[in-house]
């Protein structure tokens, strides 16, 4: 089997440089992802990213060059770049800490796209509680403009650029691309029906890349480094490395970059120091509050888009939020439902409805309420919720249920005929 | 034109029509709720949730989803009904939906639904929210107790009355149609009191006062023949 050692790519300059300066960008190789860029057409641009099989990392793990090449080839003329840096998955700090630590990566990575697909402007969407991530990409843009990186005839070029950052307000929901484009506008951050997909109507109706902060910080390396380069990390079907935010019991909880493929067990144990005091794991829930809950006997799965969609799970996010014995997993659901029903927009039945269903049916679990029928009604409310909702919000509310459900059904069951056990005790109180 | 298979059945249809409209067509009823003839579709409620069989049997909202050549749709099946049933058990527990008090009893088409798809019971909890009315306009009157949240109100103030008085605050199950940013109904500054929303409203939520238990009366229709009756200007 082959070992797997951090890989830094993406993080390669974040804690090794001055954010807040330009030139330490520079210095190490920066904007050069641009420069060879411009002296490419288009469509080769567009083409070498396709050629790197560089998939998005916003979770569903689109193409990259695809999209872009659907908004290349777009007949209409005003075409727009969005960065959706809305990352509110739980669990979930890799975007920050990219554009806390090195915004310029992700500059770079919206000027290249925006050169790729015909853009003139671009706009970053940052979840408002990054009050430092905002700050500070907004004074990179403006280092950007000075060195004539963004704006008019961007490095002596015809070609023109610009970049917005705008703050969300604290919707969940927002992280989807539609309700981003919505809350762009002004409106009600509230999911589009798809299809038109953003390729075709984005903002303003207009073609729209809507890309992940973590997608976009590729890009400059790619294109320094080219795509055979590239394919060279991580798996066949999931090249280049990953960002893994890792919480939750572990000794080294923190994020780390890895090739895409890495199993989870080295990512807890080798990389997350393991779990602290000696204490056994009980249970992992990866790719964030929309992702499955893992047991033990899955540890050696390997993280990327592939396997885990074979093992009925996702990648989402990354994240792995690590849960040991003392943990209760009626507890950690119910932490993730009531998030859950607290961030869906309201505006589909299924989703606005079903979110508060499976709480207060999880109530009727945790209080030994002893009515097994309660376990068949949750996952017919999620069943109807992964059909008939809108949007992905709501129909990935049926990974955490049914798979919790499906690795700890004795825990259920338990709790059902015998009440809240002594570690649900912290969820109880909350509730009571 | 297009050609399409609606219940096995092949029928024409023009590029541009959505699923539901060529249902209508044909004579083949699709449940609706938050649909109304003359507003803008909006795919919210998911009753009208039909199955397209050459998608992988996936579901699309005929309210929104355009026609396309070649597709086969089913728009009633066992899967469909049970489907319907559930959201409409959604519907009825999110509030307090007790017709034998309410004006729209025997006039109201969440009741009518739940009469058509055999949805005679809630095997849910229900949640029992004690929510406010709204009695400060002098002729008509809310009851966010029966509320869908729908948005006809809301759609039939904006798109045909052009007022703008209606809008939602708050979100997931806590989202309430509102008047402008927030104030009582009798002293909204937008209102022009047309009485277009009480008409649109599926329920009670919105009624005219005055009216007793099972006496109100409503004429959806008037959205459509008002909209028929002037070019659309968006």
């Amino acid at each position: 089997m082959k070992a797997f050692a951090e890989k830094k790519v993406l993080l390669s300059n974040v804690g090794a440089i001055d954010p807040e300066r330009i030139e330490d960008y520079l210095d190490r190789g920066g904007y050069e992802g641009l420069r060879a860029a411009l002296k490419r057409s288009p469509a080769e641009v567009v083409g070498e990213i396709k050629e790197s099989r560089l998939r998005g990392r916003g979770g569903a793990g689109f193409p990259t060059g695809l999209k872009w090449e659907l908004v290349l080839k777009s007949r209409a003329k005003t075409r727009y770049v969005v960065c959706n840096a809305d990352e509110g998955e739980p669990g979930t700090f890799k975007d920050r800490v990219l554009m806390e630590g090195d915004p310029h990566r992700l500059i770079e990575g919206m000027t290249i796209c925006g050169y790729a697909v015909g853009a003139k402007r671009g706009f970053i969407y940052v979840r408002g509680e990054y009050a430092l991530s905002i700050r500070r990409l907004e004074r990179a843009i403006s280092q950007a403009r000075q060195r004539g990186l963004l704006g008019r005839k961007i490095l002596g070029s015809d070609f023109s650029f610009d970049l917005e950052v705008r703050a969300g307000a604290g919707a969940y929901v927002c992280g989807e691309e539609t309700a981003l484009l919505e809350s762009l506008e002004g409106k009600r951050g509230w999911p589009r029906i798809r299809p038109p997909f953003p390729v075709d109507y984005g903002f303003r109706g207009k073609p729209t890349v809507v890309n992940n902060v973590e997608t976009l910080a590729n890009v400059p390396e790619i294109m320094c480094r080219g795509a055979a380069w590239y394919r060279t990390l991580g798996t066949g079907d999931s090249p280049g490395t990953k960002l893994y935010p890792l919480s939750g019991a572990l000794n080294r909880p923190r994020l780390v970059e890895a090739e895409m493929g890495v199993p989870l067990r080295t990512l807890i144990y080798d990389f997350g120091g393991g779990l602290p005091g000696g204490r056994e794991l009980k249970g992992v829930l990866v790719g964030g509050a929309a992702g499955a809950f893992l047991a033990p006997e899955e540890l050696d799965v390997p993280m990327d888009f592939k396997s885990l969609w074979e093992i009925g799970a996702g990648l989402g996010s990354g994240a792995v939020l690590v849960f040991d014995e003392t943990a209760c997993v009626i507890d950690v659901l119910w932490s993730v439902l009531s998030f859950f029903a607290h961030e869906a927009c309201g505006q589909c039945t299924p989703c606005r409805v079903g979110t508060v269903i499976l709480l207060s049916l999880l109530e009727k679990v945790q209080n030994g309420s002893g009515d097994p029928a309660v376990l068949e009604k949750m996952l017919k409310v999620t069943h109807l919720m992964k059909v008939a909702s809108l949007c992905p919000l709501g129909q990935s509310v049926r990974l955490p249920v049914e798979t919790a459900l499906e690795k700890f059904r004795r825990e259920f069951e338990s709790h059902l005929k015998e009440g809240p056990c002594p570690q649900c005790k912290a969820t109880t109180e909350v509730h009571a | 034109m297009i050609t399409l298979k609606l219940d096995g059945q092949e029928v024409q249809a023009r590029k541009g029509q959505t699923i539901l409209e060529v249902a209508m067509e044909n004579g083949i009823r699709i449940p609706t709720l938050c649909y109304l003839e003359g507003l803008s579709p909006k795919g919210t409620c998911r009753l009208c949730l039909v199955e397209v069989t050459n998608w992988n049997g996936k579901l699309v909202p005929a309210c929104v989803t355009p026609v396309e050549e070649g597709l086969e749709v089913i728009t009633r099946s066992e899967r469909l009904d049970q489907i319907r049933r559930t959201i409409l058990e959604m519907l009825f527990l999110e509030r307090n939906h007790i017709c034998s008090f309410c004006v729209s009893n025997g006039h109201c088409e969440l009741q009518d639904l739940a009469v058509e798809l055999g949805m005679d019971h809630v095997t849910f909890p229900y949640r029992y929210p004690g929510l406010d009315m709204d009695l400060s306009h002098e002729g008509f009157g809310l009851d966010h107790n029966r509320c869908v949240v729908c948005s006809r109100c809301i759609r039939a103030c904006s798109e045909v009355e052009g007022a703008f008085t209606w809008g939602f605050q708050g979100r997931g199950v806590g989202t309430m149609v509102a008047i402008d940013l927030g104030v009582p109904w009798g002293l909204s500054e937008t209102c022009t009191s047309c009485g277009k929303c009480v008409q649109a409203c599926p329920t009670g939520a919105l009624f005219e006062k005055g009216v007793a238990t099972a006496a109100q009366l409503k004429s959806p229709e008037i959205i459509r023949e008002v909209t028929e009756r002037r070019p659309r200007v968006f």
